[in-house]
């Protein structure tokens, strides 16, 4: 990999604006063009691209990260592999979207992000169910890494103890909701 | 043995790194000894990674979304970024001002060229052809203002009458019982024909036939007044004549019937038509429609035209094509049969006496 996309990668894992807005600069043009020559929309075109970077993102996630090819063919083969299989579900037509660019085998790479996908939504499922405060409460606690105190401050309970005891109960009711639906 | 609220508390810390080295150890320890509680940990540590993975995931999305929208947006953040040369930035700002204008321009000048007679004028230079037809126009006009300061009658329809074309042109006999030949361009577009003859007579005729590639146009006088005369003293030349050939005409370039002669000078006519004769002969508007006799008393053409420039270039349409155009006409549709005359009566005698006899069937031709 070269520089350029190494830099890329790691503004990536960490969320970088400014390099997710080169990486649409640099490549959306090339797939928007796939899409439209291939009976797709400039909306259908964003949409693919997105969950394009969501795969990449994914894949950096996993750690030890490595591309055997250029980060664009890699791009442009997932979203070949997306539009292909959106055409397939649609039963729409499609030309042959094979002759513009190189592609790689990225199916396994598909599979591992559905699999996330499926295991997160369970998460999503979970954390909506569980409601407010509790959400909160454990987001604060275990993303945000506020102490104890201050989530007690933040909610107004009488003490520490008090907001130990929420959260615990949140946590547990958390754990249950999310294995119970697995 | 702790409970698990404890437990959690303490694995929390455990996991964030806030234990010191004895702490840790003590955990470690009793996990170690623990089985059920070495579960728990596991499964709390997997449970908050996926947590968190979710976390990260969903501000990685939601940031993407973002970036995206904000790619997308149309000329905000590309637009500002942009430094656009200044000659860009006129002619986009005046853009549609210029175009407007350059039509506005184009339109004003093409119709003022259209509205001046500039088109006219270029295909009247260009071809050089003149048809001898006469325009009466200016006659008619002073004889209607003369007729409206007599009568004073200011009549809309009379004015409108005023403004129709009004031409005079020649035409002849071709058979007896009052078929005429005159050309395609004199009674084109004519609302009525009207023949007067060397005496003065009017009488009115119908269009029977038209032929518009030759020029040629048939004529029926249809007036009850007519009487059939006695055959054409001419006969039609069907074979070509020879250069030089002494011919003359007799015409109507004004309302006075009008002798020209003069000889052929070309086989071909106009731009090398070859169903035609150039003459060199006096023609003026008026003259159209005319015979070309020769000598032996021998129509060989109908005069046609004459080219605008050049000194003695008339032209001719040849008898033969006149012939043809007239076994062309389909003789079902006649009133009466049209008979070409095959014996001349006209060989041998003076010109003068030629004409006297020839100019009772030449008619002048008022077209309305």
């Amino acid at each position: 990999m070269s520089d350029a996309d190494l830099k890329t990668v790691d503004g990536i894992a960490c969320g970088d604006a400014a390099v997710l807005e080169s990486l649409y600069h640099d490549y959306f043009p090339m797939v928007l063009h796939m899409v439209i020559q291939n009976n797709g929309t400039e909306e259908e075109a964003k949409d693919i691209f997105q969950e394009a970077v969501i795969v990449l993102y994914d894949k950096i996630k996993q750690g030890n990260f490595e591309l055997s090819s250029k980060l664009k063919t890699y791009i442009y083969s997932v979203c070949r592999r997306l539009w292909l299989k959106q055409l397939g579900s649609q039963e729409r037509a499609f030309q042959d979207v094979s002759s513009y660019e190189e592609v790689i085998p990225v199916e396994d790479d598909l599979a591992k992000h559905r699999e996330t996908e499926v295991q997160l939504s369970l998460m999503e499922q979970a954390l909506d169910k569980l409601g407010e405060p509790c959400r909160t409460i454990i987001h604060d606690f275990y993303i945000m890494n506020l102490s104890m105190q201050e989530i007690c401050e933040k909610f107004g309970y009488t003490s520490a103890d008090n907001a130990k005891n929420q959260k615990y109960k949140c946590l547990q009711r958390l754990k249950r909701l999310f294995f119970s639906t697995r | 043995m702790m409970n698990e609220q404890d437990f959690i508390v303490q694995a929390d810390r455990f996991l964030n790194g806030e234990m010191d080295s004895s702490e840790r150890i003590a955990f470690e320890r009793y996990c170690e000894g623990n089985p059920a509680a070495a579960e728990q940990l596991a499964t709390h540590r997997l449970f908050l990674q996926q947590l968190k993975h979710h976390a990260d995931r969903a501000a990685f999305k939601s940031t993407l979304t973002v970036v995206a929208d904000r790619y997308h947006r149309p000329n905000t953040t590309v637009a500002e970024g942009r430094w656009e040369p200044m000659l860009v930035a006129l002619w986009n700002r005046f853009k549609v001002n210029s175009l407007v204008a350059a039509s506005v321009a184009i339109i004003a000048v093409f119709s003022t060229l259209w509205l001046s007679g500039y088109y006219k004028t270029i295909e009247k230079t260009t071809t050089n052809y003149s048809a001898l037809r006469r325009d009466m126009n200016t006659v008619k006009q002073n004889v209607n203002a003369q007729n409206a300061v007599i009568r004073n009658i200011n009549n809309e329809k009379q004015k409108e009458g005023q403004s129709e074309g009004h031409f005079g042109a020649t035409g002849f006999i071709i058979s007896p019982n009052g078929y005429v030949v005159t050309n395609y361009h004199v009674v084109k577009d004519a609302d009525s024909v009207h023949l007067q003859n060397t005496k003065g007579e009017s009488l009115r005729a119908d269009v029977i036939y038209i032929d518009p590639t030759n020029d040629l146009a048939m004529l029926h006088i249809s007036d009850s007044a007519f009487s059939p005369l006695k055959t054409t003293p001419y006969t039609f030349k069907e074979s070509d004549s020879d250069l030089g050939e002494d011919v003359y005409t007799i015409g109507f370039p004004r309302d006075e019937v009008v002798y020209g002669q003069g000889y052929l000078s070309s086989r071909t006519g106009y731009a090398g038509d070859t169903t035609a004769y150039q003459l060199s002969i006096p023609v003026n508007p008026g003259n159209s429609g005319g015979p070309v006799i020769d000598s032996r008393g021998q129509v060989i053409g109908i005069i046609s035209g004459k080219q605008t420039g050049i000194d003695g270039a008339s032209f001719a349409i040849k008898a033969e094509a006149l012939l043809k155009s007239i076994s062309a006409i389909p003789m079902d549709s006649l009133a009466s049969k049209l008979t070409i005359n095959r014996k001349n009566s006209l060989n041998g005698l003076k010109r003068t006496d030629q004409i006297k006899k020839i100019q009772e069937y030449v008619y002048l031709v008022k077209v309305y």
